[in-house]
């Protein structure tokens, strides 16, 4: 496969198939337009793999990420993304503590936008901040997380690895375990998978899940063991540093006892189930170490590659209108 | 100056409403006399409204809302917990707003130590209120209750459970997780309100509780009110219009406090007004900037400024039949009034003459943009009402 064979207009009815001028969440997605990103990712997956050379389609371009909660896997991903489809890639840190509150976010994304960006990427600790700043600027917006709210691209490399490992997401029980109550993981995940007709069991203890989350079409389990019976996706939320001792679980060790992916946990879920984690990884705490690395069963690293695809194909397809694709002008 | 206000629909929250004329001598409300006739050509006449429980005094906002009088909130900068900054206070706004203060129950209204009750009294307050927060240790709360009633003064209350409300911005439900924002149950207000009617049975005291939205804390009021305790409460019309569907899309100017709530508990507050467990309808008045509502929700101040839409939106509750047009004038103007002992709020003969007159039909739409007060921060932005406020008289002067 060469790099023409991305030429979009060939293969897709142009911005039909994704009419969005940002990606902020996958709230507002439709289940086709989902499927379009994946099968667009799939290929720069299948690209990324046989090693071929940069592509050249963002030359000019300039991406900024804007990200305002720390980051190092995220941030990378998305400049590894940009940089290899020839976008000038510019990573703005800034720490959550000289630029907090007030007026000041705005006054960034109005500096951000007088620089004449071509496309915006940006991590926020608040929920909905991605949103506004989006509301504010000439340029796509891409949400790289947003405070509870939603980290779509997280949930669309999720559901590339479990459609390719388990060939399809439609049908599959998946079973999403940890601390839903403050991720943004857990929420974008909850909508791409049901959307894409996947079952899904969230499980949390109580004081880490959230209110009337069934609404969201998922089944709610405070007992990991039983939401686990034939499960086909195990995946794992990160449970954060501050929230290990007190408030929310006694300890880490008890957490583990209750919520922690254990083989012999795992044993009650498929013989081939997949187990997933976005990390970084709690080893010991939320994740056994012979769970992670496991051969067959982890698919982590994968979702690491298919997170840099996703994003590729996220960055092509928001920028296309501005670079003046034929069909998406 | 006297007046006759003739061709005019009265309406009284103690007389009821009938169709004739209003005599004014001077600066009162007179039964019978002569004097330069007003032909009203059969618009509303009513007593000009008490706003109970705003945080600023915003004459233009006021004014057009048809407001003679306020009940201030001691959350100013500086708190009103000082007998100087009371009485100043007090003197802001005359002779077209007359402010009546409301002092901090505790200094600083921190929570902890009693505040100079009765020197504030003197200085002009007219109530006492735990501003905009709870006061969450019972004994603190126990002393301030036995302390207003010594002092004659009646406590208005923020009810929400603190231990619950801490850093949450929204109600639990589906909408608040949705949005991955911060929220607290709703029992977080009947907790509360539980606690303070318990503590109001023992010590004596007379409570208000500014704001009470939720079915569990309005059932306790209704309870408690029929067990003979001195308790009366208010509303604002956003938590009697809308409920936490508004704050999609994470709109700033819908952040309010206590934040919206559940459908159900909009339904139990329309019917808790109808049936008098509510006492007052105020505007909560609380006009924010860009610098404070333009930012991601969580980080953005709670409040909205609501002066100039509070008539139009109680007349809405008449239309749809949740509360006579009497009964609409003893919430805005009667009983905020006697809340604060001031002798106002009706058209009694001997009055001070604080009219109103109405056009209850005439349309518009509320816009942020075109808003009189300081901050157009109104979460019924776009929304079509009817009833203008034509006149405002405040003791035999016509303001507006």
């Amino acid at each position: 496969m060469s790099a023409s064979d991305h030429n979009p207009g060939a293969v897709l009815n142009g911005s039909e198939a994704f009419p969005h001028r940002h990606l902020t969440g996958i709230a507002g997605l439709q289940p086709h337009e989902i499927t379009f990103l994946l099968d667009e990712a799939e290929r720069w997956a299948q690209a990324n793999r046989a090693r071929q050379p940069s592509d050249h389609r963002l030359d000019g371009i300039t991406q900024i990420n804007a990200f305002f909660e720390n980051s190092t896997r995220t941030l990378l991903s998305f400049e590894i993304a940009g940089k290899r489809l020839g976008a000038d890639v510019v990573n703005m840190a800034v720490a959550q503590s000289s630029v907090k509150k007030g007026e000041t976010l705005i006054d960034t994304a109005m500096t951000l936008n007088a620089m004449r960006s071509d496309v915006i990427v940006i991590r926020h600790s608040s929920s909905g901040a991605v949103q506004l700043i989006a509301s504010k600027v000439d340029c796509p917006v891409l949400n790289a997380g947003d405070g509870w709210h939603e980290h779509p691209t997280q949930a669309l490399l999720d559901a590339l690895t479990i459609r390719r490992r388990r060939g399809s997401v439609h049908g599959q029980r998946v079973v999403i375990c940890g601390d839903l109550m403050h991720s943004r993981v857990a929420r974008s995940n909850i909508l791409a998978l049901t959307a894409l007709s996947a079952e899904v069991r969230v499980v949390a203890p109580s004081t880490l899940m959230p209110p009337a989350i069934e609404a969201m079409g998922v089944t709610a389990f405070s007992d990991f063991d039983a939401a686990l019976e034939g499960a086909d996706v195990v995946m794992m939320l990160r449970l954060q540093n501050e929230r290990m001792s007190g408030a929310f679980i006694p300890s880490t060790r008890e957490y583990h006892l209750r919520y922690g992916l254990t083989p012999e946990r795992l044993a009650r879920a498929k013989e081939d189930a997949l187990v997933m984690h976005p990390g970084p990884m709690n080893r010991g705490v939320e994740i056994a170490s012979s769970v992670a690395d496991h051969p067959e069963r982890s698919a982590i690293n994968e979702q690491v590659e298919m997170g840099v695809a996703v994003r590729m194909a996220c960055l092509d397809i928001l920028t296309r209108k501005a670079r003046g694709v034929e069909g998406w002008a | 100056m006297n007046y006759r206000f003739t061709n005019a629909r009265i309406v009284c929250p103690e007389g009821g409403e009938r169709t004739g004329s209003l005599h004014v001598s001077d600066d009162a409300i007179v039964a019978d006399g002569d004097g330069e006739a007003i032909d009203l050509g059969g618009k509303l006449l009513a007593p000009a409204i008490v706003d109970l429980g705003v945080f600023a005094t915003d004459k233009a906002a006021f004014a057009k809302g048809g407001i003679a009088r306020i009940g201030l909130m001691p959350d100013q900068s500086p708190v009103l917990d000082d007998p100087g900054i009371v009485q100043r206070a007090a003197a802001m706004g005359k002779p077209e707003l007359w402010v009546h203060p409301i002092a901090a129950a505790t200094k600083g209204l921190d929570g902890l130590d009693l505040a100079e009750m009765a020197i504030f009294a003197e200085a002009g307050a007219r109530a006492v209120a735990t501003g905009r927060r709870w006061i969450a240790d019972s004994g603190v709360m126990r002393r301030v209750m036995g302390y207003a009633r010594d002092c004659g003064l009646t406590l208005i209350i923020h009810a929400e459970d603190s231990g619950l409300t801490n850093g949450a911005v929204a109600t639990e439900g589906e909408t608040a997780t949705r949005l991955g924002l911060p929220a607290a149950p709703a029992i977080a207000e009947a907790l509360a309100v539980a606690r303070d009617l318990a503590l109001a049975e023992e010590t004596g005291a007379a409570i208000h509780f500014r704001q009470v939205t939720t079915a569990g804390a309005l059932d306790l009021i209704r309870r408690a009110k029929a067990r003979g305790i001195a308790v009366t409460c208010g509303i604002t019309p956003p938590h009697l219009y809308l409920s936490d569907i508004d704050i999609s899309d994470y709109r700033t100017f819908a952040r309010l406090s206590p934040p919206l709530r559940s459908e159900a508990d909009r339904q139990a507050a329309r019917e808790a007004l109808g049936d008098g467990t509510i006492d007052v309808l105020c505007s909560g008045h609380d006009p924010r900037g860009p610098e404070e509502k333009r930012l991601p929700f969580a980080d953005s101040a709670p409040g909205s400024a609501g002066a100039e839409t509070l008539l139009a939106l109680g007349l809405g509750l008449v239309r749809d039949e949740v509360v006579s047009i009497e009964r609409l004038f003893a919430l805005l103007s009667a009983n905020p009034g006697r809340i604060l002992g001031l002798d106002t709020g009706t058209l009694r003969p001997g009055k001070p003459a604080d009219l109103i007159m109405v056009d209850p039909d005439s349309p518009w739409r509320i816009s942020a943009d075109a808003m009189a007060a300081s901050a157009g921060n109104t979460p019924f932005d776009g929304l079509p009402v009817q009833g203008k406020v034509l006149q405002l008289w405040k003791g035999g002067v016509r303001i507006r």
